[in-house]
């Protein structure tokens, strides 16, 4: 048990290690502000941490409800759609023309029928998340051995039973991949939208400090970014893995 | 414990699938019955619709002609009473072995502590004591069909319906589990139909073995196999009569 853990340690750190030279050794070459080296970027962010705050609490605010709410309309739509073939027959080329299209491009309209707020951001992304859980929980719910179906009816399950004792529990880890998947895309999207319009969240504070030549402020931000990216995803990586223990 | 196992019978049923817009009949006029307590191994060749059958034994498929009679009655669903192990064996690799072995209770909507004493029993009586908390994924070939059985004998079932349940498994610990399954069918009052493609297997288990034909399945011939579970079957002579006579019946079902 311990030679493993402590490999593992080993091998984050070294990984960690590898990082802060890689940056070191760009910071250095670049020679600019708006790439401070690690040493200096405590500093920077201490700096600016105050002013960051409210920003990143906002961000923070809009991802977790878009990847709460695409996941809530997502879930239940693919497994009712995967287990029912008449309603997949009418939904899969629905979600086959729709899948591919890249979801930022409709930031514009959103922008000009919900405003500069919240909506069209938090809209946005749930609109991504919603079509990477709903392929995702899909594909899995297909991919359920018909076997543990036609046993679970056998030994008496409801229709609900079937969802909730061999469906759900089934595809639970794919839901959660996904997430840990479509997180960086996520936020991504959620970059862009709040780059492009409006006064709040870190998007606009990386931003409003590039036109602010405030390269020190600017770098903080995404800083701000990357570690709320990392975080959503330990947190969906440590998700999955603890609903997994049963796959070998 | 069941006091009485139950009777299958099967009245000129027919199956016919629609495959995109295709109609592949896999059982055409089956008509046999399994006698309450009697343990019936299905043979025929592959593909010819003996998973179909079974199916429709457990409730789960409806014929489309002729009908399945339990008791004496035409099945509309699965019974609480059936048991019904598919070729895959159908366990839920999510849950542990205690929570399958409890599920058939949990379905029928046995509070959890009741369910979890059934379950224990049942996980006991085939030897997995020690494993409720395991996931199938840890179990052995041979334990996973153990596992099965034991949900089964949970529900407390007086008809057992398998479906090659033991194809998985390398050939010495295949006849142990034979043995398992003679054993329990013995010391209860269960009716069993077994689906086989072993011909050694249907003449070990199977007090009646229905020979099946070439897809549609129909039944090609019924063997009475009186000396199932008799000291030595397997050894003697008998038995390897009995077993040229199936091949025999199997060849003919084939070239009909
Ligand atoms: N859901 C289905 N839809 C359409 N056709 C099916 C379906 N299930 C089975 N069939 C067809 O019906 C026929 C009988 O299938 P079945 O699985 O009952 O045979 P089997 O005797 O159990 O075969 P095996 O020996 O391979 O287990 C096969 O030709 C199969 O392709
Ligand atoms: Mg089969």
């Amino acid at each position: 048990m311990r030679g493993p853990l402590l490999r593992k340690v080993g091998a984050y750190a070294f990984a960690i290690v590898f990082i802060l030279a890689g940056w070191w050794v760009t910071a250095w070459l670049v020679n600019s502000p708006a790439l401070p080296t690690p040493g200096a970027t405590f500093g920077v962010l201490a700096a600016n941490l105050p002013a960051l705050v409210p920003y990143f609490l906002t961000s923070t605010g809009r991802v977790v409800a878009s990847l709460a709410l695409g996941t809530v309309l997502a879930v239940p739509l693919a497994q009712v759609c995967a287990r029912s073939r008449r309603l997949d027959g009418l939904f899969a080329p629905v979600l086959y023309i729709l899948y591919p299209i890249p979801k930022v491009v409709l930031l514009p309209i959103l922008l000009v029928l919900l405003g500069l707020g919240d909506a069209p951001k938090i809209v946005l992304v749930t609109l991504t998340v919603f079509f990477q859980v709903l392929v995702a929980v899909r594909d899995a719910v297909r991919a359920v051995p018909e076997g543990a179906v036609l046993s679970a009816r056998a030994l008496g399950a409801s229709r609900w039973g079937i969802y909730r004792s061999v469906t759900v529990p089934a595809t639970l880890p794919a839901v959660f991949t996904s997430l840990r998947i479509g997180v960086g895309t996520a936020i991504a999207v959620l970059f862009i939208a709040e780059a492009m319009a409006g006064s709040t969240g870190l998007g606009y504070f990386i931003m409003q400090s590039w036109s602010m030549v405030n390269y020190p402020r600017m770098f903080a931000g995404i800083v701000a970014l990357a570690v709320l990216g990392l975080v959503l995803y330990g947190i969906f990586d440590a998700a999955e893995r603890r609903l997994t223990r049963w796959r070998s | 414990m069941q006091q009485k196992g139950a009777q299958v019978a099967f009245r000129h049923t027919g199956l016919v699938y629609n495959r995109d817009g295709q109609a592949v009949r896999a059982c055409a006029d089956v008509d046999f019955t399994v006698p309450a307590g009697c343990s019936a191994a299905v043979i025929g060749p592959s593909g010819c619709g003996k998973s179909s059958l079974l199916l429709m034994a457990a409730g789960l498929l409806e014929p489309t002609d002729g009908e399945v009679l339990v008791n004496g009655r035409p099945l509309t669903g699965p019974r609480r009473e059936t048991a019904f192990i598919p070729q895959d064996l159908g366990l839920f690799p999510w849950k542990t072995v205690l929570q399958n072995a409890m599920a058939g209770l949990r379905f029928h909507g046995m509070p959890k502590a009741a369910a979890a004493q059934r379950a224990r029993e049942a996980l006991e009586s085939v030897g997995l004591e020690g494993f409720e908390r395991a996931y199938p994924k840890d179990l052995s070939g041979g334990m996973r069909q153990r596992l099965a059985l034991a949900r089964g004998l949970a529900i407390d079932a007086d008809l057992l319906l398998m479906d090659e349940p033991l194809s998985a498994i390398d050939a010495l610990l295949r006849e142990d589990l034979q043995d398992m399954l003679l054993d329990f069918w013995r010391r209860s009052a269960r009716t069993q139909v077994l689906v086989t493609h072993s011909i050694e297997e249907a003449v070990y288990l199977g007090q009646v073995i229905v020979v099946f034909s070439d897809r549609p399945a129909t039944v090609a011939c019924c063997l009475d196999n009186p000396r199932v579970g008799t000291p030595d079957w397997r050894d003697s002579d008998g038995f390897a009569a009995q077993c040229r006579a199936v091949r025999e019946a199997l060849a003919r079902a084939v070239d009909r």
